[in-house]
């Protein structure tokens, strides 16, 4: 890999273990993420991909019995994010995150929206209202939704639903963003317009996501990292890795012999 | 059934062969029929009596001075009938109760939900909800002999009886049925929300008041319902500790009797049945039924509204 070639880097894991109490699931992972650049994470179910995503923003601290070893360098401060020393809660107000289901909080479309800046204290009305606005639209979701803005968010379809908490992830401009597998429970004209907006997105954020879809990770990414119980087999340009492959279980994987 | 015994061989013998199954499903059917019709007819009779007895009373005492005298001395040879003066008390007592336990019980339930860890909430929810079965006649002892002597500490003006001491009490036993029922409701919220609600950034506090709370409205709405319910049907403690004189006050300070007290202290007495007296039960228990049922439609009333989908 030449460094030269490669943009900048925003975020990277150094000897990234992790434990869900005694077992291990993620074994001495390296990897970079680069830059205002699309990295998927692939694999078969229970390889550790999502783990890996979950651990940029600290969701395992959530639930007892976790624990992380190793670094994830976040640039360009060069942060440990995983250091006892940084506040989960301000890696997670920079690091935002689409989850699988999408889940709009029991409030309006405008207070989905809103919620992030409200959580950094945000109340004036037209700084609210300017970046509600521009989050919608990057979203993808503003000219469906710009009518009835104080309808209540599950009223919506779930690609819209999706599609809006895309928008509430953005409405705090993160600098990276997780998506996990944010299409498993969309239809396929949900999924296209998600991954359209993936590829938009990527102008403003770098973007990390898990998705069982191969398909989806050769039309979306820019980085392709294979995964295999808990470790990383294979990272590289997505054309690369999906055209010659280096590795036969990465091979094996994208070939559909195994998964 | 017996049409169907008929052609069943054609689809499948299995389903014909045993014909004794189709009279011991319609014996069960029977039965859970009637296991269930015995609480419909229940409440059905009790509405009856409630109703029918009331049409004596309305028959000698107008509706109009039922609601708006402004005394109630039934027993007196200058018998007035002004419901309002019970009304008071049962609206007061239940203020001062409902005052305590829907924030208590509220607090409690976020903690025990959100809070507290598995270990905390094991051993603390059991005895919360110990709470809830001690007798009401107990509670009323402790108002009248604890909380009463306390508070006269704080106000020296304080009497005996009053509804301030009692509505706390009950308030107290009103609890934990807000804190277990809230908090069910609390961690029925999915776990996605939650995550969603911490991937933005926010505390533990703040997803609990902004996210969890909201989602859980329906549920916390009928807790609440159900504890006005359980504070406006409350009698012991009521009975024991808030005297019996029919007062019409808002005043928490002062004594007062409230629909359900005033119905003990009749229902011991030894009234001729039929005598005006007598009716007035009957008329203060419809109008008890009406206030409850009031809460309950307006509780399946939130609850609709707000329902989930999550």
């Amino acid at each position: 890999m030449q460094i030269h070639d490669n943009p900048a880097l925003k975020a990277e894991a150094r000897n990234l273990n992790f434990y869900y109490g005694e077992a291990k699931a993620l074994k001495n992972i390296n990897m970079p993420i680069y830059d205002k650049k699309v990295t998927a994470l692939i694999g078969p179910s229970g390889c550790g991909k999502s783990t890996y995503l979950r651990s940029f923003n600290r969701m395992h601290d959530l639930y007892p019995g976790n624990r992380y070893e190793g670094e994830i360098r976040f640039f360009p401060d060069n942060t440990n994010l995983l250091s006892p020393e940084v506040d989960p809660i301000e890696v997670r107000m920079r690091v935002g995150m689409v989850f699988q289901k999408p889940n709009p909080f029991p409030k309006s479309i405008y207070e989905n929206v809103a919620y992030g800046l409200r959580v950094r204290g945000e109340n004036n009305k037209r700084v609210l209202d300017d970046k509600v606005e521009h989050a919608l639209k990057g979203g993808a979701i503003w000219d469906e939704v710009k009518d009835r803005l104080q309808d209540l968010a599950s009223n919506l379809s779930g690609g819209q639903q999706q599609r809006l908490c895309i928008a509430r992830a953005l409405a705090t401009d993160p600098e990276l963003l997780l998506f996990d597998e944010p299409t498993s429970a969309l239809d396929p004209i949900a999924t296209a317009a998600i991954e359209e907006l993936v590829h938009e997105l990527k102008k403003r954020v770098t973007i990390l996501i898990v998705t069982h879809n191969m398909q989806q990770a050769a039309r979306v990414s820019d980085y392709t990292a294979y995964m295999f119980l808990g470790e990383m087999i294979e990272f590289g340009k997505t054309d690369e890795i999906f055209i010659k492959p280096q590795d036969k279980r990465t091979e094996d994987y994208i070939t559909g012999r195994m998964g | 059934m017996s049409a169907n015994n008929s052609d069943a061989h054609t689809v499948s013998d299995r389903l014909a062969k045993n014909a004794m199954r189709n009279v011991s499903e319609r014996m069960i059917e029977a039965l859970l029929l009637a296991a269930a019709a015995v609480s419909v007819l229940t409440t059905v009779g009790i509405v009856y009596v409630l109703v029918s007895e009331s049409i004596h009373f309305f028959q000698q005492v107008s509706i109009v001075d039922f609601l708006t005298d402004t005394q109630w001395t039934p027993l007196f040879d200058d018998a007035h009938f002004g419901i309002m003066v019970l009304v008071s008390g049962t609206v007061v007592s239940s203020f001062v109760a409902l005052a305590v336990a829907i924030p208590m019980g509220t607090i409690i339930a976020i903690y025990l939900s959100e809070f507290a860890n598995s270990k905390v909430r094991e051993i603390a929810k059991p005895i919360l909800e110990l709470l809830g079965g001690i007798p009401t006649i107990v509670f009323g002892y402790f108002a009248l002999l604890v909380v009463t002597p306390v508070l006269q500490l704080i106000l020296p003006e304080l009497p005996g009886f009053s509804l301030l001491s009692a509505g706390l009490v009950m308030g107290i036993m009103i609890v934990p049925y807000i804190a277990s029922l809230s908090e069910d409701a609390m961690r029925a919220v999915p776990m996605s929300l939650r995550e969603g609600a911490y991937a933005m950034g926010s505390t533990r506090l703040y997803t609990a008041l902004h996210v969890v709370v909201p989602a859980a409205f329906s549920g916390l709405a009928a807790s609440y319902i159900l504890a006005i319910s359980r504070a406006v049907g409350e009698t012991m403690i009521l009975a024991v500790a808030a005297g019996m004189q029919p007062n019409l006050t808002w005043n928490p300070t002062e004594p007062a009797a409230t629909i359900t007290s005033y119905i003990v202290q009749v229902a011991l007495g030894d009234l001729p049945h039929g005598s005006i007296g007598y009716l007035t039960i009957f008329a203060a228990g419809l109008t008890l039924l009406l206030i409850t049922l009031v809460f309950n439609i307006l509780g399946q009333w939130l609850r609709a509204k707000f329902r989930e989908n999550y």
